[in-house]
């Protein structure tokens, strides 16, 4: 393996891992502010939906991303009265957003573009394209660095580095503001945020929402820039591996970051081989794909560091009476 | 501390939230230019208009009863099975091997073979997860869900590296033999008389579907094991003070949940495609949630409930061949299903509950 076939496969392992990352940063402040969320597959994959059709429709990829987002935040709206004004299951809520979303995404698509399921596909301004990062190309001979910097880093879209932007943004915002603080404390123990005259209910709609747009942007990326235009079930189960980083990740933002790179690098690998030879051992390509899963279960099993989720996750908030 | 009387809680409700599902997904339809009126005719039409259509309503509700039960005890024991998928995948599995390396001298051994292999695959790939939510307290859901795709994993390696015959492209396992096949619905009709459509999938496994719901409710009813079921889903701490443990309720309630899921494979797979396939269960262990909560976890709600489910796929399928509008429409049913009877429940609730008090005021 040279120098070069490696830096492709971290250049697509940043790639895959964007939308992980957005995603799994909407979960975070989803269920730091204790609701669960396994509807991020739904949020995203609507999204990834509503994005192509805007942009193929309009043209303008902005406005797909506008649309995307949109659609996002109404199924997080719907999360969120269920979950939060009617006290209802998160889980199974959530359950029904995705179904709703599958469901949804492909009788609209059929009805407006009669493709199978389909959007057209995106072309020029209805994507997002590649950003080239000043001096990518004159630096790109330099060795070792060069690569690295105009292969790797440079000539992504500008959502990867929206994506990565967030890391920090959402530490600062969870860690270092009045808001972030009290978002944590509504996962925690809402009932003394109560005490001290904040809304929970608030809070919690706050948080929602942020979620929804994480995951409008993260499906938008899927639809218009890691790919150009929307396919039935696009998302593939991102959310699934989203919200397993999340875990892995022990709901903080700075490991939600190592740990979708890791996932992302696992698909990248899965993706350029299919089986990996090792000497006389083979590893499978299933086993590559069920890896994230695996770690998953083994992180949550607590045999490596026990992952505490937030105190109130999954509970309703119901004012003593 | 009872508001609503129990007929009420227990048809009342369930019907306002499937009403609400019908008019949204009536709605859905008037959207994208079709009629919903001849929708509903020509799913009637195709799903109960003739022993053919029947035939399928009832093969997939065969399915449906499984996975809804399997959901079902979970909910008992206050737990949230969204595996059914994955152990019903491993439960096919256990079928295919049942089936295909011993030389069955007749259908009804190879069926207690088959029963006995897809229960126990699917109650060993719930055993873990239930396992960790016991003693490592790790969350049911996730780890549930996790399995589901380790279980797509699994039978994908097994199909494509170790049962698909030489020679074939095809990611599946050779055709069972021929005395392994489970008498169809046309074939234990036939001696009564009664005419059912040669071509449709219904089998011997609809009455294995409706023994294991009586069982069912024998067990969660009738039993001491259903009481502590019962218990431990009601109160946790209250369960633990009567000396329940609650590591072998999580165990045993998971076990029979994987069991059940799993043994939905002697329908689709021994019954019906009589050999494995990659994703033979077309997602009815996810219907599962939505015939469990419709069917308020209730064996014979569930029963009921697959079989309108059973009506839907059908119905839905014939949809899709007549009209503009594609299958994805009974996703979309589902979810609503799911949305209103699971997570909404108290927005049906709440207002009949208060009209029920306003009721027994104006009485008293």
């Amino acid at each position: 393996m040279d120098f070069l076939t490696i830096i492709q496969i971290l250049d697509s392992t940043i790639r895959l891992a964007t939308p992980l990352l957005l995603a799994c940063l909407a979960g975070l402040f989803s269920e730091r502010a204790g609701i669960f969320d396994i509807g991020l597959e739904g949020k995203m994959l609507a999204a990834a939906f509503f994005s192509a059709a805007t942009a193929a429709i309009t043209g303008s990829v902005w406005l797909g991303l506008l649309a995307g987002t949109l659609a996002s935040m109404v199924l997080s709206a719907l999360h969120g009265l269920a979950s939060i004004t009617f006290r209802g299951n998160q889980l199974i809520s959530g359950v029904a957003i995705n179904f709703l979303a599958a469901g949804m995404t492909v009788l609209i698509a059929q009805d407006w573009f009669q493709q199978g399921g389909r959007t057209p596909s995106l072309i020029g301004q209805g994507r997002f394209n590649a950003v080239t990062l000043p001096f990518a190309d004159a630096l790109a001979d330099v060795p070792v660095l060069g690569p690295i910097y105009s292969e790797l880093i440079s000539g992504h879209s500008i959502l990867v580095y929206l994506a990565f932007l967030c890391v920090p943004a959402t530490w600062w915002l969870l860690f270092r503001t009045r808001f972030g603080l009290r978002l944590r404390a509504v996962g925690e123990n809402p009932a003394a945020v109560d005490t001290a005259g904040i809304s929970v209910i608030g809070m919690r709609y706050a948080a929602v929402a942020i979620c929804g747009l994480l995951c409008g942007i993260a499906g938008a990326y899927l639809a218009t820039a890691l790919q150009a235009g929307f396919v039935k079930d696009m998302t593939a189960g991102r959310g699934y591996i989203a919200l397993a980083a999340l875990i892995f990740a022990k709901w903080r933002p700075w490991h939600a970051m190592f740990s979708c790179l890791l996932f992302g690098f696992l698909q990248a690998v899965a993706l350029r081989y299919q089986n990996i030879h090792i000497g006389d051992f083979v590893i499978p390509v299933q086993a590559m794909d069920a890896l994230p899963y695996i770690l998953t279960v083994v992180i949550l099993a607590g045999f490596v560091g026990k992952a505490i989720p937030p105190r109130a996750g999954g509970e309703p908030y119901v004012k003593e009476r | 501390m009872d508001v609503m009387p129990k007929w009420a809680e227990v048809v009342l409700v369930p019907l306002i939230s499937l009403l609400l599902a019908a008019i949204l997904s009536a709605l859905v339809i008037l959207a994208i230019g079709e009629d919903p009126i001849a929708a509903v005719e020509l799913m009637v039409q195709g799903a109960l208009g003739s022993t053919y259509g029947w035939g399928y309503t009832l093969y997939y509700a065969t399915n449906f009863m499984f996975t809804g039960l399997a959901v079902a005890v979970a909910f008992h024991a206050k737990m949230f099975n969204i595996g059914g998928e994955g152990q019903a995948m491993l439960g096919g599995l256990g079928v295919a091997l049942a089936c295909l390396y011993f030389p069955w001298p007749h259908w009804s051994l190879a069926l207690i073979a088959a029963t006995v292999g897809a229960a126990l695959f699917g109650a060993a790939w719930a055993a873990i997860p239930a396992y960790l939510q016991a003693k490592r307290g790790s969350h049911i859901v996730i780890t549930t869900i996790m399995f589901n795709f380790i279980a797509a994993a699994v039978l994908n390696y097994m199909l494509v590296n170790v049962l698909r015959p030489e020679g074939s492209m095809d990611p599946a396992t050779e055709r069972f033999s021929p005395t392994v096949h489970l008498p169809t619905l046309h074939e234990i009709l036939a001696p009564f008389g009664i005419e059912f459509s040669k071509a449709a999938p219904a089998n011997f496994s609809l009455l294995v579907a409706i023994a294991a719901c009586i069982l069912v409710w024998a067990l969660i009813w009738r039993t001491r094991l259903g009481y502590e079921i019962r218990a431990y889903g009601f109160s946790e701490p209250g369960a633990r003070y009567a000396g329940i443990s609650p590591t072998r309720i999580i165990m045993i309630s998971m076990l029979i949940s994987g069991g059940l899921a799993g043994l939905m494979a002697i329908n689709n797979v021994m019954g019906e495609a009589e050999r494995l396939v990659l994703n033979a269960t077309e997602g009815a262990g996810f219907i599962g949630i939505a015939v469990a909560l419709m069917g308020r976890s209730h064996p014979l709600g569930v029963f009921l409930a697959a079989i309108l489910f059973g009506f839907l796929y059908q119905g839905g399928a014939e949809l899709a061949l007549w009209t503009s509008i594609p299958r994805e429409l009974i996703v979309v049913i589902q979810a609503l299903v799911i949305l209103f009877t699971g997570a909404l429940d108290n927005m049906v609730r709440m207002p009949l509950e208060s009209l029920f008090l306003r009721y027994r005021k104006g009485r008293s």
